[in-house]
């Protein structure tokens, strides 16, 4: 070859290249002012049973929030979860109470209905070209509906054993007494789906594919990339995360309430996009999605440490927040525009 | 070069909600050949790719690779098969790096995991073999367009293509990467691959092409080998009618009265980081080409003009009176209308008809209250598509159905109902065939004679020559000259001018 054409990357890229790191930044910063400024107001605040508690208290929403990742990495939008959680929920309820099924068999059969039902979606989303806001919000009303169709009140599961297994603690640097933490088992489930999010969005040809379709779903599908099992499969996802945390939230109660997660597919996608993940699809991180989550998670906890405020407040700033990421988001996407033109 | 065919379609016909685009088409592809298809916008080249890339099903015909009987359903389908595609648009996505663009669907993989390491040293490998360094790691987004068509046809030449096809993939590269390009299909050809090569470039295809299929109105004209058809057989095949239409506009007789009436005039108008402050004056009746080099400043200079983007110096006066937050609207409003490079993304609504397209700046014009009336509506959307030529004649179809040359007169259409003063048109005749390059280039001229001013934006030295009365050349983003004497008007003297007032810095 005589010649070769050479093209350094705009004189930006470096720029360019972090730039896609801003937004998490940005959340990791103001984790940590939020946990410095804790400990400053409150003296108690400094246990890291504190930080512990955020994965215990929002087990569910982390789940929940991380299928919700996937989806909006791909350029959609997943509004069912909160009552596909709930509806999970009373039908592990209703089938071990009421029916006497063990609870093994229930909590596999939910997982496999979330599962599913996510996967229909997905297919009606892609096959029939419906818009996944319409779609999703289908299943938002069905599954709360059918829901409270199976009880209209608490269902309590206490008899249950097999719910005891969920809250087992086990102890780090000598438990909470000699100023350790301590973790229950959903918070490792918790954990688990958050690696293995991340290995999959990272690691393999699904996860890089949802990044693709995100980024041009026209283009991956003339690069022949597998569109359809793309978009359906994170519909999937997002379905059996919804349903794993509905029997995450069956272990933290150890009941079931009709009216659980109602709004909570609001407060997954709020951190989402609090963690950096932009609503157009194509840039963002699942571990964003974790800092989005321990940013409010610790918002309600400093609410709680400060005592007078209405905990309605920590609604107030989450609001806030969500408006600065997104004008945050835009001006950066707008300066990377400019550069390149 | 064998004479085995490798693709054979018979019989391929389409159609489009009501519209024929293709009728009953032959085409057959020899292994290690370069094959042309040529033909005017809505000949039906696009579609008959896409058909062969299953992209469209056809509605009729038969498809022979190797002899076997096809149809694909998707391009997945298609890349299986062995034919994979470079489309004019870079279908790449730019928020991954370059290496996962290049391998994305068939990275190397460790179990089910991705090794990165391993696909970046095959990116790089792939790029070597066509002569290109870059980055892989980096985003694709940070790399120009013309790199990032290089990339897709690094990507489609992977795919271990036993036909490649290349949908005008030199409308965005500059002459070394056309180089490149033609270099790596060269040696592509001498392995066996065969080619299908579309493009508006003449002298590109006679360069390269060993064999050329003409297409019009969706029907097959015929096939030539290339050394036996000249260009001006082509051109007559192409457009079915005799070619005068591009003779008689040589270049426009400097028949300009001195006019003193300025319409705009800018006094050191400029933005940070787009274009550096210039003097500018646009008299009624006068036809102003902006030339320059890709990324010189030409689209910026028009942007700030049509009040698009937003002036950080200098001043722009209109009739006299200094405007102040000028904006798309209040332009529009003055009589500017600005005909955008981008007619997909920033002119045209898709799914809107090509009457609702057309009627769009006249009833901003008029405010929401006051409708324009159906009557009047249809006797202005049916003397414009004849004025212009536009095919199909059909006020009611979408525009997205319509050939890129077609949409582009949709979009000249609209302002000419304004009747502005101004009309600025920034690339109008690029990626579409000479019969509506021709049309367009009369309209300018008809437009400028009624005495309209227009400000004409054309990668096309020879166009900005023929059409214009001064010519303002830029370079880096800079007003470096305008050439004003009948002299001047001449590619050659603007290519001087670039690179004579380049040396001075």
């Amino acid at each position: 070859m005589s010649t070769t054409v050479t093209e350094r990357p705009s004189r930006t890229t470096l720029f360019d290249g972090l730039g896609r790191y801003i937004p998490i930044g940005v959340t990791v910063a103001l984790l940590i002012v939020m946990y410095l400024g804790g400990i400053a107001a409150f003296p108690r605040f400094s246990s890291p049973q504190v930080i512990a508690s955020l994965f215990i208290d929002n087990a569910a929403l982390l789940i929940i929030a991380v299928g919700m990742t996937f989806v909006i990495l791909s350029g959609g939008i997943d509004l069912s979860v909160g009552s596909m959680m709930a509806f999970s929920t009373m039908s592990i309820a209703a089938l071990t109470v009421d029916l006497g099924v063990p609870a093994e068999v229930a909590v596999a059969a939910v997982l496999a209905f979330g599962t599913l039902s996510g996967l229909f979606t997905g297919a009606v989303i892609h096959y029939f070209n419906v818009q996944p806001f319409i779609a999703t919000l289908a299943g938002l009303f069905l599954y709360r509906g059918l829901t409270l169709q199976l009880s209209d009140h608490d269902v309590s599961m206490r008899d249950i054993a097999f719910f005891d297994w969920g809250m087992l603690r086990m102890d780090f640097a000598g438990g909470q007494r000699d100023g350790g933490f301590s973790l229950p088992n959903i918070s490792f489930i918790a954990l688990a789906v958050v690696i293995v999010a991340f290995i999959v969005l990272h690691y393999t040809r699904f996860g890089r594919g949802v990044y693709a379709v995100g980024g041009s779903e026209s283009s991956a599908l003339l690069m022949g990339l597998p569109v359809a099992r793309t978009k359906v499969g994170v519909y999937a996802v997002s379905g059996f995360c919804a349903a794993l945390g509905g029997v995450v939230a069956a272990y933290y109660t150890k009941s079931a309430n009709p009216l659980a997660g109602v709004g909570l597919e609001l407060d997954a996608i709020a951190a989402v996009v609090i963690g950096g993940t932009i609503l157009t699809g194509g840039t963002g991180f699942v571990l964003g999605t974790v800092a989005g989550v321990m940013v409010m998670g610790l918002l309600t906890t400093l609410i709680a440490f400060q005592g007078d405020l209405s905990s309605w407040w920590a609604r107030i700033v989450v609001g806030v927040l969500l408006l600065a990421f997104i004008l945050l988001q835009r001006f950066l996407s707008r300066s990377g525009e400019k550069r390149r033109t | 070069m064998s004479d085995a065919p490798i693709v054979q379609m018979t019989g391929i016909t389409k159609d489009f909600t009501g519209v024929r685009a293709l009728d009953g088409v032959d085409f057959t592809l020899r292994r290690g050949e370069i094959h042309a298809v040529m033909g005017e916008n809505g000949a039906g080249k696009s579609t008959l790719i896409k058909v062969l890339t299953g992209v469209h099903d056809p509605d009729a015909g038969r498809i022979l690779l190797d002899g076997e009987p096809v149809r694909f359903h998707s391009p997945g389908q298609a890349q299986a098969g062995g034919i994979s595609t470079v489309y004019q648009e870079v279908n790449l996505t730019d928020n991954l790096s370059v290496a996962e663009n290049l391998l994305a669907g068939r990275e190397p993989r460790l179990g089910p995991f991705i090794n990165f390491r391993a696909m970046r040293r095959k990116a790089k490998a792939l790029l070597d073999e066509i002569g290109i360094d870059l980055n892989v790691a980096a985003p694709l987004s940070s790399y120009s367009i013309a790199m990032q068509q290089l990339v897709a046809i690094a990507r489609a030449i992977d795919i271990d293509a036993k036909v490649l096809i290349l949908d005008e993939p030199t409308s965005s590269l500059d002459r070394d990467e056309v180089a490149v390009l033609m270099r790596v299909m060269r040696s592509l050809a001498e392995r066996g691959t065969a080619m299908v090569f579309i493009s508006h470039f003449l002298d590109q295809v006679y360069e390269i092409c060993d064999r050329m299929t003409v297409l019009r109105n969706g029907t097959l004209i015929g096939e030539w080998a290339v050394s036996e058809l000249p260009e001006s057989e082509l051109i007559g095949h192409m457009l079915g009618r005799e070619v005068q239409t591009l003779g008689a506009l040589e270049h426009r007789a400097a028949r300009h009265r001195p006019d003193d009436d300025v319409l705009v005039s800018a006094r050191g108008l400029g933005r940070k980081g787009s274009v550096s402050p210039f003097d500018l004056d646009i008299r009624p009746g006068e036809v102003v080409g902006l030339a320059g080099l890709l990324g010189s400043g030409r689209t910026e200079t028009a942007r700030l003009i049509a009040g698009a983007d937003r002036a950080d110096s200098g001043a722009l006066e209109f009739r006299g009176e200094r405007l102040r937050g000028h904006n798309p609207r209040t332009a529009s409003a003055r009589g500017i209308g600005f005909c955008p490079e981008n007619r997909k993304t920033e002119g045209l609504v898709g799914d809107l008809t090509v009457a609702e397209n057309m009627i769009l700046a006249m009833q901003a014009a008029r405010g929401w209250a006051r409708t324009v009336p159906p009557a009047r509506r249809d006797a202005l959307v049916a003397e414009f598509i004849e004025k212009l030529d536009i095919r199909p004649a059909d006020p009611d179809l979408p525009v997205k159905n319509l050939s890129g040359g077609n949409q582009q007169k949709v979009l000249l259409a609209r302002w000419m109902l304004i009747e502005p003063r101004l009309l600025i048109l920034d690339e109008p005749t690029r990626g579409i065939d000479v019969g509506a390059k021709a049309d367009i280039q009369r309209l300018v001229n008809e437009l400028s004679e009624d005495g309209m001013a227009v400000l004409f934006i054309s990668a096309e030295l020879e166009e900005v020559t023929r059409l214009s009365d001064r010519i303002a050349v830029l370079r880096d983003r800079e007003l470096i000259d305008i050439l004003h004497q009948e002299s001047d008007m001449t590619t050659d003297r603007i290519v001087e001018t670039i690179v004579e007032k380049g040396g001075d810095k």
